[in-house]
């Protein structure tokens, strides 16, 4: 209705024609910008299309079909040979087990030192917070020997588990710190209104305090996931002799070393890696720029 | 991410707690659970971090080839070996050269596409910014391995399309040669983290209230004028800490390089962090004590570049406060 109105009456009248035109002159700059960011999105995009084309290509269409992204007969193969002979399925769930238990843990243990820190004085506090900051930044390969020579004598360097552990062991002070943070603005009188109700120290963290950090927790949610399924070095390490405990960011290089000329097997397991990932993060999109926004905001 | 307060329980709040009545057990309960509650960080942490820091320093200071026990003491000689070996300033050297490189190139780009895709009336910007922001959810060392074909001298993507327009003749060998081998790492880890520093400068962006864009307008001001006068001045201090937090992520591009082109050709992209796996885990005699002392070294220029950072935090907390 209201669009056919526009219509007649832009065709109406003179004025109303002149007025719209101005109206797509004044769009016209914006469009344009659009269409230059368009082309450089592309090719922000282009090579995950590119990948996922050539994991449908025969072996040979891969060195042949050059820039175009349609295979001329789907190859369902490279799946089931990426799948199960070069064992990305089995990639797949460990690097589901790894990355689940290490956010839980992150987050679980951020948030506790972070509210302690945060909410309580007792004594050490200065020792803890001091020893936090001094190693706010530690890149992995700086710590990657003892921590090889720990988990050895430990019994845990072959195993999921004690790459787990080293995941969630190393850095993460950035999100203690952004616990921290947000713990310390909220009012005082919650946790003394709760403590009159009749709250224990575990309750008043776990019902009032943890549910309120929500949005950091968000935060350290994403960032964590974002960390563990992408790690590289630790994961590594930790399957050397192992190849079935290989993540699908080691098994991918493996694949490579032991398959050098399957690349359309290679672009299958690719897609196989990266098709979670990308669909979490098109459902959830919102949540990640937010989450990666609250790093700087705060 | 780390630009976090570096918190201090404020004075205020240290003389309210003093002059409540002591609460006798509650008080001592509640100690118990502080420790309790801490107890996962600092057995974690203390395990994973702490302890392999100073462990560190004390494998800088034996040979020791990681298969049998005993580790012999050699004082400095590690350290000896490795600022004598050039391989190692030539790890160091890039490692610096790649940051130089990536740094100013990503936060201007990101900065430019920002201020662009901040404007609503830009069309399809939410679109955009998925795309921008894609390559960042997906895993760096899979990242690697696909690059490795785009570049590819024979058949890869880039070196067809650079053939169709009739810029080169053969194919450009772009990860196999020490010329361009560098350079080709640091386009693809602007491609791939370039989603990252947008949405740090969207975030700050927003943080730039409507209503001062608004006066401004009504008092004439045409769009360069508020990018000039507005924009640009209330961004400087999250430029600061964009910049750090982009310094920060370069030494972290480990991933990338070992899957791309494993520090060559001819070690031309053999950051440090590949130096140290080379010596303590690829190499078929590993070195752990002389990894360990490369290792030192490099952690003492990360050190560098973190004070740098608390420094800028500082100089950025101050700015605010004064304003």
């Amino acid at each position: 209705m209201s669009v056919a109105d526009e219509v007649l009456s832009a065709r109406r009248g003179a004025g109303n024609n002149r007025w719209s035109t101005a109206r797509l002159l004044r769009r016209l700059p914006w469009w344009i910008a659009a269409a230059v960011i368009g082309i450089g999105g592309l090719l922000w995009i282009y090579p995950f299309l590119w990948m996922v084309g050539a994991s449908l290509k025969n072996p040979l269409e891969v060195f042949t079909a050059g820039l175009s992204l349609l295979p001329e007969k789907a190859e369902w193969s490279n799946y089931s040979r990426a799948w199960s002979d070069a064992g990305f399925g089995k990639y797949l769930i460990n690097t589901v087990i790894v990355t689940v238990t290490t956010v839980i843990l992150v987050v679980l243990r951020c948030a506790m030192a972070g509210y302690v820190l945060a909410r309580q004085t007792f004594f050490g506090r200065k020792v803890v917070m001091v020893v936090l900051i001094a190693t706010l930044f530690v890149p992995t390969g700086y710590t990657i020997i003892p921590v090889v020579e720990i988990s050895e004598q430990l019994g845990l360097l072959n195993s999921l588990t004690g790459m787990v552990l080293a995941l969630s062991g190393g850095a993460h002070v950035a999100s203690i710190l952004l616990y921290l943070g947000y713990f310390r603005q909220l009012p005082r009188e919650l946790e003394e209104s709760a403590v009159i109700d009749g709250a224990g120290f575990f309750n008043i963290f776990a019902r009032i305090m943890l549910p309120l950090a929500n949005p950091v927790t968000a935060t350290v949610t994403l960032l964590t996931f974002l960390g563990t399924w992408n790690a590289f070095f630790l994961p590594l390490v930790f399957s050397f002799s192992r190849p079935d405990l290989r993540t699908l960011s080691v098994g991918m290089l493996a694949f490579v070393g032991e398959n050098s000329t399957d690349w359309s097997g290679m672009a299958a397991a690719a897609s196989i890696s990266l098709l979670p990932v990308v669909v979490l993060f098109i459902l959830l999109q919102r949540y990640f720029v937010e989450g990666i926004a609250g790093a700087v905001k705060s | 991410m780390a630009v976090t307060a570096v918190p201090e329980a404020p004075a205020e709040r240290r003389t309210r707690r003093a002059d409540r009545p002591p609460k006798g057990s509650r008080q001592g309960r509640n100690q118990l659970w502080v420790w309790l509650f801490l107890t996962p960080t600092v057995v974690l942490y203390g395990v994973y971090t702490v302890y392999p820091i100073i462990a560190s320093y004390w494998y800088s200071f034996v040979e020791w080839n990681g298969f049998d026990a005993d580790k012999t003491w050699v004082g400095l000689a590690n350290y000896k070996a490795v600022l004598a070996d050039p391989l190692f300033w030539n790890s160091f050297k890039i490692t610096v050269l790649f940051m130089v490189a990536v740094v100013p190139l990503k936060v201007l780009l990101t900065l430019l596409l920002a201020l662009v895709l901040n404007s609503p009336k830009l069309p399809l910007r939410t679109l955009f910014r998925t795309a921008f922001f894609l390559p960042v959810v997906t895993t760096t060392a899979i990242v690697g391995v696909v690059m490795q074909f785009v570049f590819d001298p024979a058949s890869g993507p880039v070196n067809v399309v650079l053939r169709e327009l009739g810029l080169v003749a053969d194919g450009i060998n772009f990860l196999g040669d020490p010329k361009t081998a560098l350079w080709t790492v640091v386009g693809v880890y602007i491609w791939k983290w370039f989603g990252v520093t947008l949405i740090y400068w969207l975030a700050a962006l927003q943080t730039v209230p409507d209503e001062v864009y608004e006066a401004a307008a009504i008092d004439g001001a045409g769009p360069w004028k508020l990018l000039h006068h507005i924009t640009l001045p209330l961004l400087k201090p999250f430029a600061v800490i964009i910049t750090l937090l982009t310094l920060e992520s370069t030494l972290k591009v480990f991933d990338l390089m070992l899957t791309m082109t494993n520090g060559g050709p001819f070690y031309a992209t053999e950051v440090v962090e590949i130096y140290i796996y080379r010596w303590a885990f690829a190499a078929t005699v590993p070195q752990l004590g002389f990894a360990s002392a490369a290792a030192v070294v490099f952690g003492l220029f990360v050190g560098l570049v973190g004070l740098l950072q608390l420094a800028g935090i500082r100089a950025v907390r101050k700015t605010r406060s004064d304003r």
